[in-house]
């Protein structure tokens, strides 16, 4: 199928775009950027004035809650969520019930996937059976399944030495090995950020010494085994100087931070509201700026941490109900918002959605170039909806964003130059 | 309303405490927390207590100010002292008083908080008296009951024990007669206190001159000055010049958690005896809520002494929790349109 997408304004930092013009697709791959190429027909035109058209964004470790708990979210309702938010290739964490540690659970998820076939879908290997953080994982054949990459979170539970002969086991195969940086032991039963508002609710506070503490021993581990490690969820400003320090001195270390975590900070959990119950912690507003300046400086890529709960999981007393966001549908307006503050540019919030986790990942998309697989979504950014029951596609309910109106909204979403979303 | 309209109305959004605790006129309809709310209120609570604190000593015990009404005591967690006084006050009040330990029945069972509560509900009662052990669980319940339902929360966790606190007011002012130019010490584990942080928001609305903390670092949360008080790590140099000192209680896990070293060096550094008493005003007031560690806390010179007003904070606490019942059982929503 051929597709014509007119008069948008195309952003592909990859190739240096940032300009109106117009997009071929044909057979499911970039045909050209600009000019009409010989013989080009179209099957379908999209008139995308005042749009932006973007390469489809990558998120690095979603919870898709299939198999094991369905009743939270499914490969197929998470997907569908995805494409409608722009997200066209999601790397499935390996927290699944059993957990993602075999061949097997991989080709069931990656199965399930292709039934639904919404997003692409790509399992991230358990780093330990189980995510135990005793036994190693069969890394080579999870690879062999299609297993992305290893990954640890969102388990933090690995002694130092376990973690470091992990690593080194997954670099034999040059694979990624994500952690999630948080140090269990100082995080002990600790709930939201240490600070004012642990203080005043009386709920066991979160040091920052929790995040900084494993972000410098997994830089120091990632120098020794010359292994490639992502870290995941990145919440304190100290950990984004460490993690920009350790870039610069040519570390394969990347990061993301989740778009929430942007936006939101300690204060917002007021009076015990269990929607702001997220791991890591909000944390303090200076935070906050840094992660924001993180993403503009391209330190930090930006996941949705996207973690879908059932209403159970949040209707209890906040120290007893489940810690997460359902966030892959206001990821995109959380960016926008940073760009209409004049704190991120589209290039910048392009390379944080798309380009980064792409390059991360080793993966061919993420990019417009010519040839390349047609992963694109195109979005308004000045729509504005009200997120509720009529807007929302993840079976998750479970955002603090409930109700609120958010400005940036998908219109079309490509994979492999399939439309699989409209609105 | 559908149970379904209710759970879906309710999860997205929390309301700020003082909008949960006061009904549309204002007054008192759940008693959460001492923070955020008025001076006025505070010192009705008070007042409301004085004209109960008679009825103690009367040969008849009982005012029928309750009658017909129903109070669960609903204790998630164990307590003999503050579940006996919430008792004997409605029983004062005439109200018919039911116990239940849940900490040994439905929760063990698996039932969520929520499921108890709609089942309490279903039996028509009136009043919730909640003790449970997570921080907030008060607010969660307040939030959820039935409109015509009132929350009283006897202690959440480490976050709030406002009849604590206010029965700690009342007797601070049968003594003191006024709050202003007070200097109070409040010292021990605040980390883990929901008595001190009841107390120090409650001191800090009736204007008291200056709020001190005294504790080493491990029993300190962060940004403590945050909270409206003076940190002091010596126990000597924070309490010179003090009209009264709050003694804390000190749990036995906080040695096994490495936050404290021994009970010995505990007291050698912050147990109160009468030599280092004589640093505060010669009428201090010593106040504690019990129960006591002697010899951890305060020697037995100090628990029994002249400056002791331990029991009187315990006899008090009836007279206080009498106005909290009163007071919120008078102010509830109707659930008729």
């Amino acid at each position: 199928m051929n597709i014509h997408i007119k008069q948008g304004y195309v952003v592909d930092p990859a190739n240096d775009i940032a300009s109106v013009t117009d997009v071929f697709i044909a057979d499911g791959h970039i045909a050209s950027i600009g000019s009409l190429p010989d013989g080009f027909r179209a099957d379908k035109t999209i008139d995308a004035t005042n749009k932006i058209v973007s390469p489809g964004f990558i998120d690095v470790n979603t919870s898709l809650r299939e198999p094991g708990l369905e009743h939270k979210a499914t490969i197929a309702s998470e997907s569908k969520a995805a494409v409608s938010a722009g997200f066209t290739t999601l790397c499935c964490s390996p927290n699944t019930i059993p957990v993602l540690d075999s061949t097997a659970v991989a080709q069931l998820i990656i199965d399930k996937a292709a039934n639904a076939n919404f997003a692409k879908i790509l399992p991230l290997g358990a780093l330990t059976v189980g995510l135990k953080g005793e036994a190693l994982s069969e890394m080579y054949a999870l690879k062999g399944t299609g297993c992305i990459a290893v990954s640890q979170a969102p388990s933090t539970n690995i002694s130092p030495r376990t973690l470091r002969l992990a690593m080194q086991y997954a670099s034999s195969f040059d694979l990624l090995v994500i952690l999630k940086p948080e140090d269990a032991g100082i995080k002990g039963d600790g709930l939201v950020h240490e600070g004012v508002m642990s203080s005043r609710l009386g709920l066991t506070g979160i040091p920052v010494s929790a995040e900084t503490v494993a972000i410098a021993q997994a830089i120091a581990l990632a120098e020794e085994t010359e292994c490639r490690v992502h870290l995941t969820g990145i919440s304190t400003s100290k950990g984004v100087a460490m993690l920009a320090r350790a870039q610069y001195e040519g570390v394969s270390v990347s990061a993301d931070t989740y778009a929430y975590q942007l936006q939101l900070t300690e204060l917002d959990v007021g009076t015990f509201d269990a929607n702001y119950h997220v791991s890591p912690p909000l944390r303090t507003a200076e935070s906050r700026d840094a992660l924001r300046a993180g993403v503009a400086s391209g330190v930090l890529q930006v996941s949705s941490g996207h973690n879908p709960h059932d209403l159970d999981s949040k209707l209890a007393p906040f120290t007893s109900t489940e810690s997460g966001v359902s966030s892959l549908e206001t990821t995109l307006s959380s960016m926008i918002n940073l760009v209409n503050s004049e704190l991120l540019d589209w290039h910048q919030m392009v390379v944080a959605l798309a380009a980064g986790p792409a390059k991360t990942l080793g993966l061919e998309e993420g990019h417009l170039s010519v040839g390349a697989v047609a992963d694109v979504t195109i979005f308004d950014p000045d729509a504005t909806w009200i997120v509720n029951n009529e807007q929302w596609h993840s079976s998750g309910l479970n955002t603090p964003f409930w109700g609120e109106t958010m400005t940036g909204q998908v219109t079309h979403t490509f994979v492999n130059g399939r439309l699989v979303f409209e609105r | 309303m559908s149970s379904s309209q209710h759970v879906a109305s309710t999860s997205f959004k929390a309301p700020d405490s003082s909008r949960l605790q006061l009904n549309e006129q204002g007054k008192l309809r759940h008693f959460l927390t001492t923070e955020s709310l008025s001076k006025e209120i505070l010192t009705e609570i008070m007042d409301v207590a004085e004209s109960f604190s008679s009825v103690g000593d009367q040969a008849v015990k009982k005012v029928p100010v309750l009658r017909g009404k129903t109070i669960v005591n609903l204790f998630f967690e164990n307590s003999t002292r503050t579940r006996t006084t919430f008792e004997l006050a409605a029983k004062r009040l005439s109200a018919d008083v039911i116990n239940i330990n849940v900490a040994t029945s439905a929760a063990s069972k698996g039932e969520s908080v929520l499921d108890t509560i709609r089942n309490l509900e279903a039996m028509q009662v009136d009043m919730f008296v909640v003790r449970h052990g997570d921080s907030g669980a008060s607010h969660f319940i307040a939030q959820h009951v039935a409109p015509h339902i009132s929350v009283i929360n006897a202690g959440d966790g480490r976050h709030a024990h406002p009849t604590q606190a206010m029965l700690d007011m009342f007797t601070i002012r049968r003594v003191k007669k006024e709050f202003s130019g007070l200097k109070v010490a409040i010292v021990g584990d605040i980390l883990n206190s929901r008595v001190a942080r009841s107390q120090i928001h409650a001191l800090n609305t009736l204007g008291v001159e200056e709020v001190r903390v005294i504790a080493p670092k491990t029993l300190l949360p962060l940004d403590t000055n945050s909270l409206g008080v003076h940190v002091y790590d010596n126990l000597l140099e924070g309490i010179a010049d003090v009209d009264v000192v709050i003694m804390l209680r000190l749990q036995k896990e906080r040695m096994s958690s490495a936050l404290l070293p021994s009970e010995h060096e505990y007291f050698e550094c912050f147990g109160l005896t009468q030599k280092k008493l004589k640093q505060a005003k010669p009428d201090v007031m010593v106040m504690h809520p019990g129960p006591i560690n002697r010899g951890v806390e305060m020697d037995a010179d100090v628990a029994d002494g002249t400056h002791s007003v331990i029991l009187q904070q315990v006899t008090n606490g009836i007279a206080v929790r009498m106005a909290v019942m009163t007071m919120a059982m008078n102010h509830q929503v109707s659930d008729q349109p």
